[in-house]
């Protein structure tokens, strides 16, 4: 049995992986942009001086990083979307209604791992910085803004960095859900070309490469930016 | 200009401010002075409210500070407080600590917020250091920019809360001379210090304090001289001790 | 809601045991037990190997390392589905499939667990095994691997609660773990998706919650028993 990769990356064969690959990349940057903000919103939700706000951002952490990527996937697509009224699911499912499930699973996922990094970064942030600036008269939001959160981002990036890489490995999770990312297209030319070793090596490679671009980043930024001690 | 009417504060079980019972007029330089624990940090950071009181009514021109609707933002932009940790904001330089809050708050323009940020430094003997950030800053230069920065909201008010305390003894003289000089220009002012030099030399009133109450209120010499107190008494004997650095 | 956990709970819990080999929440729990204890001895040895002062030993399993923990999970599991056969030389089932993707996935990531617990040891303790005497492996395996590993203690048990929820992953080879029911009995029943999935997702919080609980109550301990050294 010889191995050939040119019937895997040429042709039909090479362009769906290649679409395949385009789409885990804008899934895992949409899921970014869209993840981040909800991050930050529930980290101060969970650092906020009421009990009721605090308890709503711990179930949302605890419920959703306790349940498996593949289990909330399949919530979205198969159960949600059956609760939708027939003109949402109708338009849904003639818009790649995997796509956007997957992006709705993946960013409410990644969310709660993100929100636990951006509280522990603001939480290393000595109180008095945000007392000093109350007590000029700014208001808390804007304290938080102005003060806490610049200097808490520095220490947030490392494990933000981190979580990238989780999420970028987490896309491959969607094709149990019909989304047309890399693994997906990478088991339709398995089948159509019986070609195992090839298509695999060519998608683990695909996926390593991107992996590193960004450890690689992780590693830049923390070189450029160390963690200065206070 | 500030009244306190009975005020009282519990941590837990324990009292730290026991039925407190003072007025301070305006243009007054006030020092409160004590052991540690006595209270006396607390009862300024009653005034701003960076803590609450459990009982009793604290009047800022005749209004009542601790009430539940007041909009405790603007309130607390007029009135300066200083940190015995300085507090400065360590990702901004000394000019940017200083804008922050008049733009922000007030809502000055940069031009206008740095002319007078500019001037503040320069009243403080910092001009040079503007563009430098608090780490590049020695102990006492930082402190002498926290008071600048809470001088840029021109508060009628200002509070200090130790603000030698965490300085090498060398730069401590470089911090007392600035507030020195803001007595001395009319500031109303409040500080809490264990520097009984300074308290002699500047302050109208001197207030002691222990176990949450104040115990004597008096005049620089009154208090020096002639202490009523078997407390005061007994502090000020320690603080003559060969040991301690301060009178 | 009621009358389909009435129908379905055993299916649920256990697959079709005994008609069957055994499925459910109960190979979850089997699979998620035996991929951990496994791993843990491949980790151990990774993670010595990562430590070790020789270059030969240390770049490769560095390399290894670094590769599995760039690479899905999901494309470690069909390199061994589809591979496993052949180098075996017989059919391996989805068990003996998901199992030795598990052991491997979560070998690495232990590895650097392990790596860290034994970094972590001040260098005094290992100084004094040697001046007393004590070889490599004996200082390793008498004094630094016992206070390392409990040390890890909480970072096992929250690795273990990732591997738990890693086992749904066998799903997409047909493995009836708990979420492959799951998807089974919704085409089954069709009617109650939402109420189907909201089931298996209180499942797995259930199970991880409670032991990420016991992940906090190990780190306080830990905390607690520095503190009076």
């Amino acid at each position: 049995m010889s191995i050939d990769l040119s019937i895997v990356l040429s042709g039909e064969f090479g362009q769906w992986l290649l679409r395949g690959f385009l789409l885990s990349i804008e899934l895992t940057l949409v899921t970014l942009v869209l993840a981040f903000p909800l991050a930050t919103v529930v980290a101060l939700l969970r650092l906020s001086p009421w009990k009721a706000l605090r308890g709503i951002g711990f179930a949302y952490v605890e419920g959703i990083r306790n349940v498996p990527l593949l289990a909330h996937l399949m919530f979205w697509y198969f159960g949600a979307t059956q609760l939708l009224p027939e003109a949402a699911r109708t338009w849904l499912y003639e818009h790649d209604a995997e796509t956007i499930c997957a992006i709705v699973a993946l960013t409410l996922y990644t969310a709660a791992f993100m929100a636990e990094d951006v509280r522990s970064g603001i939480r290393s942030i000595p109180g008095t910085q945000l007392e000093a600036a109350r007590a000029l008269g700014i208001g808390y939001l804007r304290s938080m803004r102005l003060v806490v959160l610049p200097q808490a981002v520095r220490i947030i990036v490392p494990p933000l960095i981190s979580q990238t890489l989780s999420l970028w490995k987490n896309t491959s999770i969607a094709t149990v859900i019909g989304t047309a990312e890399l693994m997906y297209q990478a088991q339709r030319v398995e089948t159509a070309t019986f070609r195992g070793v090839e298509t695999f090596a060519v998608t683990t490679v695909a996926y390593l490469a991107v992996s590193c671009v960004i450890t690689l980043i992780g590693v830049f930024y923390q070189r450029r930016y160390p963690v200065r001690a206070a | 200009m500030i009244e306190f009417r009975n005020v009282g504060k519990f941590y837990g079980s324990f009292r730290a401010l026991d039925d407190v019972t003072e007025t301070i007029a305006r243009g007054e330089v006030v020092v409160i002075s004590g052991p540690s624990g006595s209270g006396k940090s607390t009862l300024i950071r009653t005034i701003n409210r960076l803590e609450p009181i459990d009982s009793g009514q604290i009047l800022l021109f005749g209004q009542d500070i601790h009430r539940p609707g007041l909009d405790v933002d603007r309130f607390r932009s007029g009135i300066g407080f200083v940190f015995q940790q300085f507090n400065l904001f360590p990702h901004l330089s000394a000019l940017d600590n200083c804008t922050l809050a008049p733009m922000k708050v007030r809502g000055v323009s940069e031009a206008e917020a740095r002319e007078r940020a500019l001037a503040l430094l320069d009243r403080v003997g910092l001009a040079d250091k503007a563009r430098s950030y608090p780490a590049q800053l020695s102990g006492g230069q930082q402190q002498r920019v926290a008071i600048a920065r809470a001088l840029a909201m021109e508060p009628p008010l200002m509070l200090f809360d130790e603000p030698t305390s965490a300085l090498d003894p060398e730069m401590v003289s470089e911090v007392l001379l600035v507030i020195r000089d803001l007595a001395h220009q009319g500031q109303t002012l409040v500080c809490v210090t264990h520097e009984m030099g300074f308290a002699r030399e500047v302050a109208d009133r001197i207030l002691f304090m222990d176990e949450g109450k104040i115990l004597e209120r008096a005049t620089p010499e009154d208090f020096f001289d002639r202490p009523q107190h078997p407390r005061t008494q007994q502090f000020l004997s320690d603080l003559r001790s060969p040991f301690a650095r301060n009178v | 809601m009621i009358d389909l956990i009435h129908n379905y709970w055993l299916y649920f819990l256990i697959g079709q045991y005994p008609d069957g080999p055994l499925g459910g929440l109960a190979l979850t729990l089997l699979l998620g037990v035996a991929a951990l204890g496994l791993a843990l001895p491949l980790g151990i040895v990774l993670g010595l190997a990562r430590t070790s002062s020789l270059r030969a030993l240390r770049w490769p399993v560095t390399a290894l390392v670094y590769v599995v923990r760039g690479t899905p999970l999901l494309m470690v599991i069909f390199w061994a589905y589809f591979f496993l056969p052949a180098v075996t030389g017989h059919q391996t089932s989805q068990f003996t499939t998901m199992l030795a993707a598990l052991v491997l996935f979560n070998g690495a990531y232990l590895a650097e667990i392990v790596r860290a617990g034994i970094q972590g040891i001040p260098r005094g303790q290992s100084e004094c095994a040697r001046a007393l005497g004590l070889g490599y492996w004996q200082s390793m395996r008498a004094v630094i691997l016992p206070q390392a590993l409990r040390n890890m203690l909480p970072s096992l048990v929250a690795q273990f609660v990732t591997t738990l929820k890693e086992t749904s992953l066998g799903y997409i080879i047909g493995l009836s773990e708990v979420s492959f029911i799951a998807g089974q009995i919704n085409a089954q029943v069709i009617t109650q998706p939402v109420q189907v999935y909201t089931i298996l997702a209180l499942t797995y919080f259930l199970m991880c919650f409670g032991l990420s609980r016991v992940v906090r109550v190990l780190e306080k301990r830990g905390e607690r028993s520095v503190a009076t050294q």
